[in-house]
C-alpha cells in the first residue's frame, strides 16, 4: 500500500506551491464554509463532535483529517444538513444549510463503500441525477440538462462509458462518475469522502487535476481524506479534527508532524530517519514517515532547526 | 372452434370475474411498480411484515363493521411504529425486529378472527378472495391504485435518488424523510388492497417478484419500472382469468404466473440470465457479477417459497 516516495518530493521542498494565486492574505473569513462552534450530539448521546470551527474561503482545498470517529463523516452530516448541532451553526455562503440545499449549492461525492454499485442505473443516469435539482418537478431534462451532462462526462473522461451499468466499472472510473455528476450539479461546495481509497495512481493525478481547476474557478472542496502523503500536494488548507478541531488552518502551518502525532496518537506510523541511518556524512537532517495505511507523509528535515520545509 | 372460444370467453359473461380481471390488474400493477424499489433496497421483508401486520387491523374493522382499509391502515401504521421504537431501543437486527413484529400482530389478528368467527372469515384475510369483492371494496381498491400510481408516476425519479443515495438526494434539496414516508404509506395502502386480491401470505409476492423479474432484463431503472408494472399488470389479470378454469384460488393462480415468469427471466434473460452468462463463460469472459445477481436473486425466492409452503 505504501507507494514509494518520488525522489523530486524529497528534493525540491515547495510549500510555495499551495499558495493559490490571487487568495487574499489572512485567514479566511468563511464566506465558503463557515462552521462555527459546532457541537453535535447523537439520540443515543454521544457528543461526536465538540465546539468545532474552521472557516474556508471560495477557492480552497481543504482537507478534513483524522482517524476513524474522529467526527470527520459527522462534519459532513452537519455540512450537508443531516444531523443538526446541539450548539453552534454551520453557514454555506453565508446562507443557512438548508437553503444552501435549495439552491443546490453543496455536491457530495460519497465514498465507494455507502454507493449500491448493483442498482440498475447507467453512468449517464448517475450524472443526470446531478442536475435534478436545475430541474422541474418531473425532473425531465432540458437540452441544457443533457448538455451539462455531456461536458461533465467528457471532463472526467468517462464519455465513452456512459452506456454502461455503474457495477461494471472499475474503483477509478467509479469515482469519476460520482465526480462528474457533482460538476453536473455545479455546486460551489464540493464534499469529497475518501476520494483516492481504491483509486489507482493515475486517476488520483486526474482527480487531483480536476480539483484544482474547480478550485481556481472559485469552488470550495472539502476533502475527507487518510491519505495523508497527497495532502499537501493539493490541499492549501487543513483541519485536523479530534472529535474537535484540533488545528485549522493554511497546509504550510497546520500540517506538521507534531499536530498530526496530537491527530493520530499511536494509530500512526512513524518513521524517523537521521545521522548514521540516513546519512554518511555530517548532514544533521533527518527524514521522517508518517504513514497510516495510504501513501507516507514525508518530512525532511532537522526538526530542531527552522530552515527547512516539508515536501 | 367456435365452441372453444365461446368457452375461452365464457369468464367475461360474469360481472364477477370481469370485475376480478380489472381489479386484479389494477392491484397487480401498482404493486409491481412499488416492487421496484423494495427490492433494490433489501426491504421486501418489510412488505411481507406490512401484509402480517395489518391482519388485526382488518379482524377489528370487520367486527366493528368499520371499511377494511381504516382498521388495515391503523395496524399497518401502529406496526411500523412498533419496529420504529423496538429498532431504536434495542441493538436487535432489522430482520429479528420484522420477525418479531409482524408474527406478534398476525397471531393477534388471528386471535380475534378466530374468537369471532361469524363477523371474520380468517380464509378471507389469509388467502384473499377477490371473486367474492363488494362494490364498496372494489372502489376503495380503485381510489387507493389510483392515487398511489398518480403520486409514483410524479416522484419516481426523486424516490429512485432517494433510495440510490440519500445523501446526494438531500444534497440536491429534496426532503428526504417525507419521500420516504410518502413511499411506506403508499407501500401500506397497497398491500391492504392487495390483501384483498391475494390475502395476507401472497402480498409479499406482489411487491417483490414483478420487480425481481423486471432486475434480470435491464439496466435502466426506468425500463424496470415499466418491465415490473407491465408485468404485474398481465400476470395478475390473467390469473384472475384463469382461476375460472382452474377453480383454484385466485391469489395462488396470480404468484404461480408470477413466479414462471421470474424462472423464464432467470433462465433465458439477455445478459443477467444462467444462459447467457454460461455463453459468456464458454467464451472465455468470467462473469462474476452477473453470477451473484442470479445468485441473490434466486435465494431471495427460495426464501419466499419457503414461507409460502410453511405459513
Amino acid at each position: 500500500m505504501n507507494a514509494p516516495v518520488p525522489t523530486d518530493r524529497l528534493a525540491s521542498p515547495s510549500p510555495a506551491s499551495n499558495v493559490v494565486p490571487g487568495t487574499p492574505a489572512g485567514p479566511p473569513r468563511g464566506d465558503g464554509i463557515l462552521v462555527d462552534r459546532v457541537s453535535v450530539t447523537y439520540p443515543n448521546g454521544t457528543t461526536a463532535v465538540r465546539d468545532a470551527s474552521f472557516a474556508l474561503d471560495p477557492g480552497t482545498i481543504c482537507a478534513l483529517v483524522g482517524i476513524n470517529g474522529s467526527g470527520k463523516s459527522t462534519v459532513f452530516k452537519a455540512i450537508m444538513g443531516f444531523v443538526r448541532p446541539s450548539a453552534g451553526a454551520v453557514r454555506l455562503c453565508g446562507m443557512p444549510v438548508a437553503q444552501a440545499l435549495k439552491r443546490n449549492i453543496v455536491a457530495y461525492v460519497p465514498q465507494s463503500e455507502d454507493v449500491d454499485w448493483n442498482f440498475p442505473v447507467l453512468v449517464e443516469d448517475v450524472v443526470m441525477m446531478g442536475r435534478y435539482g436545475h430541474m422541474n418537478m418531473l425532473r425531465i431534462p432540458a437540452r441544457a440538462d443533457r448538455a451539462k451532462v455531456d461536458e461533465a462526462l467528457e471532463r472526467v473522461g468517462m464519455a465513452a462509458f456512459r452506456k454502461r451499468q455503474i457495477g461494471e466499472l472499475s474503483g477509478g472510473q467509479k469515482k469519476r462518475v460520482f465526480l462528474a455528476r457533482a460538476l453536473a450539479q455545479e455546486g460551489r461546495i464540493i464534499l469529497l469522502d475518501e476520494p483516492f481509497t481504491g483509486v489507482d495512481v493515475t486517476t488520483e493525478g486526474a482527480i487531483v487535476a480536476l480539483l484544482r481547476e474547480l478550485r481556481a474557478a472559485g469552488h470550495v472542496m472539502l476533502v475527507s481524506t487518510h491519505d495523508l502523503g497527497s495532502v499537501p500536494d493539493f490541499c492549501d488548507q487543513v483541519v485536523l479534527l479530534d472529535r474537535t478541531v484540533l488545528a485549522a488552518g493554511a497546509t504550510a502551518e497546520v500540517f506538521t508532524p507534531e499536530n498530526l502525532q496530537r491527530t493520530f496518537g499511536g494509530a500512526l506510523r512513524n518513521f524517523r530517519l537521521g545521522g548514521a541511518a540516513l546519512h554518511q556524512d555530517a548532514d544533521r537532517r533527518s527524514l521522517t514517515v508518517l504513514t497510516d495505511d495510504e501513501r507516507p507523509l514525508v518530512f525532511y528535515g532537522d526538526p530542531d532547526s527552522d530552515g527547512e520545509g516539508r515536501t | 372452434m367456435d365452441g372453444l372460444l365461446a368457452e375461452l370467453l365464457v369468464p367475461f359473461d360474469y360481472d364477477y370475474m370481469r370485475k376480478a380481471i380489472w381489479v386484479s390488474a389494477l392491484v397487480g400493477g401498482t404493486c409491481a411498480f412499488l416492487s421496484a424499489y423494495l427490492m433494490l433496497k433489501g426491504w421486501s421483508l418489510m412488505g411481507d411484515a406490512l401484509g402480517h401486520a395489518i391482519v388485526p387491523g382488518v379482524a377489528v374493522a370487520a367486527i366493528l363493521g368499520a371499511p377494511f382499509a381504516a382498521g388495515a391502515f391503523v395496524a399497518g401504521l401502529f406496526a411500523s411504529l412498533a419496529m420504529y421504537v423496538v429498532r431504536q431501543k434495542t441493538k436487535l437486527r432489522e430482520d429479528a425486529v420484522i420477525g418479531l413484529v409482524f408474527t406478534s400482530l398476525f397471531a393477534l389478528g388471528l386471535l380475534i378472527a378466530s374468537m369471532r368467527p361469524t363477523a371474520v372469515s380468517i380464509q378471507t384475510i389469509v388467502l384473499g378472495n377477490i371473486l367474492a369483492i363488494s362494490d364498496e371494496d372494489i372502489v376503495q381498491v380503485a381510489v387507493i391504485a389510483g392515487v398511489s400510481l398518480a403520486v409514483m408516476a410524479l416522484l419516481w425519479k426523486d424516490l429512485m435518488v432517494t433510495f440510490f443515495d440519500e445523501a446526494h438526494a438531500r444534497s440536491i434539496g429534496l426532503r428526504v424523510t417525507t419521500l420516504k414516508i410518502v413511499f411506506f404509506t403508499l407501500l401500506s395502502a397497497c398491500t391492504v388492497a392487495a390483501l384483498q386480491t391475494v390475502g395476507a401470505c401472497l402480498v409479499i409476492a406482489m411487491v417483490v417478484t414483478p420487480g425481481a423479474t423486471a432486475y434480470l432484463l435491464t439496466d435502466r431503472f426506468g425500463r424496470l419500472i415499466g418491465i415490473s408494472v407491465a408485468l404485474g399488470v398481465s400476470t395478475s389479470a390473467v390469473g384472475a382469468y384463469l382461476s375460472y378454469f382452474l377453480d383454484g384460488a385466485t391469489g395462488g393462480v396470480i404468484v404461480t404466473l408470477q413466479t414462471l415468469l421470474f424462472l423464464a427471466a432467470f433462465v433465458f434473460a439477455p445478459r443477467h440470465g444462467v444462459l447467457a452468462s454460461r455463453r459468456r463463460r464458454a467464451a472465455g469472459l468470467g462473469e462474476t457479477r452477473e453470477a451473484a445477481r442470479a445468485r441473490e436473486a434466486i435465494q431471495a425466492r427460495e426464501a419466499i417459497q419457503a414461507r409460502e409452503v410453511a405459513p
